[in-house]
């Protein structure tokens, strides 16, 4: 009997996501899950009832026929009290939980004896489960949709342009921190033909910046920031006095700041005062991406649009809803590889394997019981970089021995040129010369050949070589100076078969050519 | 015709064949090269044929004399039988069999040298004294040498590429004291040979060294892998060169000795282009042992083996990447030849192409088992020579390419050679596909290539692996682009 999965629609306000797509369904169904959806459930995201049901999903009406129908489900937001009222024992959720916020949900699902996977928990550091990992791509769209309200709040181009009614300056954009969200921001930003400065404290992410068209901008101070696990962490004081001059500095230059900081477990740290609000272009746009975490901007109003000092102030926390099918396709997608890994078999049966690294890592809790957290993860110990490898000893040669290896090949040459010349007869001489020379032709000539043509020139030199037929046709002529025995008949023979030999080259070996030379055309 | 004539005319095939080489500089002129060859084939047999030579006439003193031989009509049966049999192998032969084909005429070069030389040596009208006599039969010596081993060695080497003889190398124990001992033979050999006061004397040594300079030939190319087999192709073709050419000298003839050295230095210019292309020195290549199937290296390599997962992608998503990229990179490795699937490549070129898309070739210098391999197999499937690039004319503009495909090839792609300094292939150049925006790598399996050798490349965050033979899965590409 395969389980069923059901997709409820969203209930908080304004949430326009969905925990799935058509084409998703078709996939889950081909792994062996049967997909009921309620109806209305995609209409935020633009995927309608029928659009589910071309798909082979179950469309119903209510959320109450959904969740006692489904055995897993479905959803993006951490399910609400009368949600979690609805849920029955032995039921599998897979939803963004945030543990560490709402530890009165987790012991409200505990308490329904049900097995919880949280996608805000996949362990992102285990490459395996990067592709589940729904945290960065809803970040990578929320970084995208910072930039586009902040174009759009913003009164002038992006790009700069000279026109007939002049000349029109790029606008300038700094994005503070460039983790997911920071560096598609970075790009998106880059796309539209703005200057894009960017800042973190993890001095890692430079080249990353600079590979999205971005410029980095370094705080002076020394001090490294990386928290572990792909965050930052918090920086000492002196560090963050010069981050906040360097702030500072930049916020009376550009026209647009969007920021990203995020420290897991604490609120979003203040990087940007009033004081620098106030100090920056009228008409400028701050989008606050840590609004739900309190903000980075002192002047933040989380869900709000806000004017202050001229400057408008964006804190919306909905930013990958307001590209609702953009970000259900690919939540969709992490979801779908999230049951790929749970479903092994492909029989439309879960298995919660809590063996497994990357299951153990988003499993919060299981059958009632609150696993989280997770035990920390013993990674394969990350690679070393590279250069941390001790070098390969190269072998150095000795002085001598490199002089003695550059001189070999000259000495071995002139020696065997001078014995030439003292022993060879003067015939020998001129067929040598001839010789010397004709490798050297064959050597300019040969370098001039064009690599596309090497096979060509195989079988064309093969061909050639097969001159060597005029040693067996001289071979064939009998007898010419009399008085010598010479065993006439055995000659002839093996000339013969050396012709015969000879001609299959050089008949075979042109014709061959001929073929692919013909085969080679604009 | 005089001898005068003759030699006028050796020099005209001379030029001839210099000019025939150097028309391949170009595709556009490499036609007109070879009919240069053709007639001067021609211009030096028939000025052979009806030419005259240098006689010892009766009384102590010699004269050029016209001969017209009392052999023309087994001279005609001769060329017509094997002109007819090269003619019918040349039509019949497949594009993805001609390193079969180009190694067994090199072994047809080696053996004609042998019956030369053998016949030379049993010539008793050519007599010679002193120094002249140890350089005539030193010739003789080193002649017969060489076209046995080309002989054995080709022949192996066509059994290994139509794949009659499996690819791994044959490693004997001890081997490079077999071929020390093989070298001190026919040294030994060689002198008694020379020394010799009679042809009966003679006759033992060079059989000898004849037998060991076949098994010399036979054990060298056996030891040698797939991989290695463009070197070792390259190499044959070499030393059939010097075979004609040391067949010159022992018959004093110039048109001979000059071809011979053509060839010969040509071959080895391939093969340095092929040693170089591997960063493999030539004499560790024809020291053997390297082109494994995926044995000891591996293991040595085995514990910093990459780690991570490989990305499976269907050919239904390939067809969507292509349709979304501006610019495509092809690189095509052996596993398209084997496969036959260049005309399947085309036919999804002409459609991207037809999209407006910038669609390319890269060619590495040792993908396939021959030089030039993938350029004519391409051309074969009508893929335009000017979208075909060598690796560095195209290297750099990876990063600036949205998707490279790359089509039954491993090492020629590996990373591991310029990241990882331990690594087996460390140093050799290669195709830097994964500094394009997506690779799509189609492959059999996770076997690693001949080198044995993993490859990190799989494992690279914007790698994809289309598993699945190359001809089906890019059927199903092509369909779905036209879809």
């Amino acid at each position: 009997m395969p389980q069923t999965i059901g997709i409820p629609k969203e209930t908080y306000a304004g949430e326009k996501r969905v925990a799935t797509a058509p084409d998703t369904v078709e996939k889950l169904i081909k792994l062996g899950f049967s997909v009921t959806v309620e109806s209305g459930a995609g209409d935020g995201a633009s995927f309608f009832d029928d659009a589910f049901t071309n798909a082979g999903a179950k469309v119903v009406s209510s959320a109450a026929e959904l969740w006692s129908a489904s055995d897993i489900v479905f959803k993006v937001r951490e399910p609400e009290m009368r949600e979690v009222a609805l849920m029955k024992a032995g039921q599998t959720l897979i939803s963004f939980i945030w543990p560490a916020q709402n530890p009165d949900l987790m012991k409200a699902l505990a308490e329904r004896k049900v097995t919880v996977l949280a996608m805000d928990c996949v362990p992102r550091l285990l490459s395996r489960a990067q592709k589940m990992d729904a945290l960065t791509s809803m970040a990578g769209i929320g970084g995208y949709r910072a930039v586009i309200e902040a174009a759009n709040a913003f009164g002038r181009y992006f790009n700069g342009q000279i026109t007939a009614a002049g000349k029109i300056p790029p606008a300038k954009v700094f994005i503070a921190g460039a983790g997911v969200a920071g560096l598609a921001a970075i790009g998106t930003a880059a796309g539209l033909g703005a200057i894009v400065r960017a800042n973190d404290t993890r001095a890692e992410v430079a080249d990353q910046v600079k590979s999205l068209g971005g410029e980095f901008v370094k705080v002076e101070y020394e001090e490294e920031g990386s928290g572990g696990g792909g965050y930052a962490k918090v920086m000492s004081e002196g560090f963050q006095k010069a981050q906040r001059e360097m702030y500072a500095k930049q916020a009376k230059d550009v026209d647009i700041i969007i920021t990203t900081a995020l420290i897991p477990g604490k609120p979003a740290p203040k990087l940007i005062t009033a004081e620098m609000v106030a100090s920056m272009k009228p008409g400028s746009v701050i989008v606050d991406m840590a609004a739900e975490r309190g903000g980075n901007c002192e002047l933040t109003e989380a869900d709000k649009a806000v004017v202050k000092h001229g400057v408008t102030i964006i804190g919306y926390t909905d930013l990958a809803s307001r590209l609702a099918k953009q970000s259900s396709t690919l939540y969709a997608t992490n979801l779908f590889r999230l049951t790929e890994e749970l479903c092994k078999a492909k029989d439309g049966q879960i298995v919660v394997n809590m063996e497994d690294d990357a299951i153990r890592g988003f499993t919060v809790i299981k059958d009632g019981e609150i696993t989280w957290p997770a035990p920390p993860l013993k990674l394969p110990a990350p690679p070393a970089p590279k250069a941390a490898i001790a070098p390969v000893p190269v072998k150095e040669k000795s002085v001598v021995a490199k002089v003695f290896g550059a001189l070999t090949l000259p000495i071995v040459a002139v020696a065997l040129f001078v014995l030439i010349g003292l022993y060879a007869p003067p015939a020998f001489i001129g067929h040598f010369t001839v010789f010397v020379l004709a490798v050297f032709v064959g050597y300019m000539v040969v370098w001039n050949v064009t690599p596309a043509l090497h096979t060509p020139l195989m079988s064309v030199t093969n061909a050639i070589s097969s001159i060597i037929t005029i040693g067996a046709l001289i071979q064939i002529a009998p007898q010419v100076a009399p008085g010598i025995a010479r065993p006439d008949e055995l000659i002839r023979w093996i000339a013969i078969v050396g012709i015969a030999l000879t001609s299959i080259n050089m008949f075979g070996g042109f014709a061959v050519t001929r073929r692919m030379l013909m085969m080679f055309r604009k | 015709m005089s001898a005068t004539l003759t030699t006028v005319s050796y020099i005209g095939a001379i030029i001839l064949f210099v000019l025939s080489l150097g028309g391949l500089s170009n595709p556009e002129t490499s036609r007109r090269g070879n009919w240069f060859g053709i007639i001067g084939m021609t211009i030096a047999v028939l000025a052979t044929i009806f030419g005259s030579r240098l006689v010892e006439i009766p009384g102590g003193h010699e004269e050029w004399k016209l001969v017209m031989p009392g052999g023309l009509v087994f001279i005609i049966a001769a060329m017509a039988v094997g002109g007819t049999v090269g003619i019918i192998a040349a039509r019949v032969v497949k594009m993805t069999q001609m390193p079969e084909l180009v190694a067994i005429m090199h072994s047809l070069v080696g053996l004609a040298a042998c019956t030369i030389g053998y016949a030379s040596f049993i010539d008793t009208s050519i007599q010679f004294v002193g120094a002249e006599h140890v350089i005539h039969v030193t010739e003789i010596y080193i002649g017969v040498l060489i076209g046995a081993v080309t002989f054995s060695g080709s022949v192996i080497a066509f059994g290994k590429l139509s794949g009659k003889i499996g690819g791994k190398p044959m490693l004997l124990p001890g081997r490079h004291f077999i071929n020390l001992t093989g070298l001190v033979l026919v040294l030994y050999f060689g002198y008694a040979f020379v020394t010799a006061d009679s042809i009966q004397t003679a006759t033992l040594p060079l059989i000898i060294m004849t037998v060991s300079a076949l098994l010399f030939g036979i054990h060298m190319v056996m030891a040698i892998g797939g991989a290695d087999m463009p070197v070792v192709v390259s190499m044959l073709n070499s030393y059939s060169g010097w075979a004609a050419a040391a067949t010159g000298f022992m018959l004093s003839n110039d048109l001979l000795i000059v071809v011979g050295a053509l060839v010969g230095s040509s071959g080895a210019i391939l093969s340095y282009i092929m040693c170089k292309a591997m960063n493999r020195h030539f004499l560790s290549v024809i020291a053997g042992g390297f082109g494994t199937g995926g044995g000891a290296v591996a293991k040595k390599s085995g514990d910093a083996g990459p780690v991570g997962e490989v990305t499976p992608i269907s050919a239904q998503e390939t067809a969507e990447l292509l349709k979304e990229a501006k610019s495509v990179i092809i690189v095509p490795g052996y596993g398209m030849a084997v496969a036959q699937a260049q005309h399947t490549v085309y036919e999804i070129t002409k459609v991207l192409r037809e999209m407006g898309k910038n669609v390319r070739f890269g060619i590495h210098p040792v993908a396939g088992r021959m030089p030039g391999h993938m350029n004519v197999l391409l051309a074969e499937a009508k893929v335009p020579y000017d979208i075909v690039m060598e690796m560095d004319e195209l290297n750099d503009d990876f990063p600036d390419t949205d998707v490279s495909m790359v089509i039954g090839a491993n090492d020629i792609v590996n990373p591991a050679a310029q990241e990882d300094p331990t690594s087996p292939i460390a140093g050799m150049p290669v195709l830097e596909v994964w500094k394009a925006k997506t690779s799509v790598v189609m492959k059999r399996s996770m076997a690693s290539g001949y080198a044995g050798v993993d490859n990190p490349l799989f494992y690279k965050e914007n790698n994809r692996m289309l598993f699945g033979d190359a001809k089906k899965m890019l059927d199903e590409v092509l369909a779905a682009l036209k879809a």
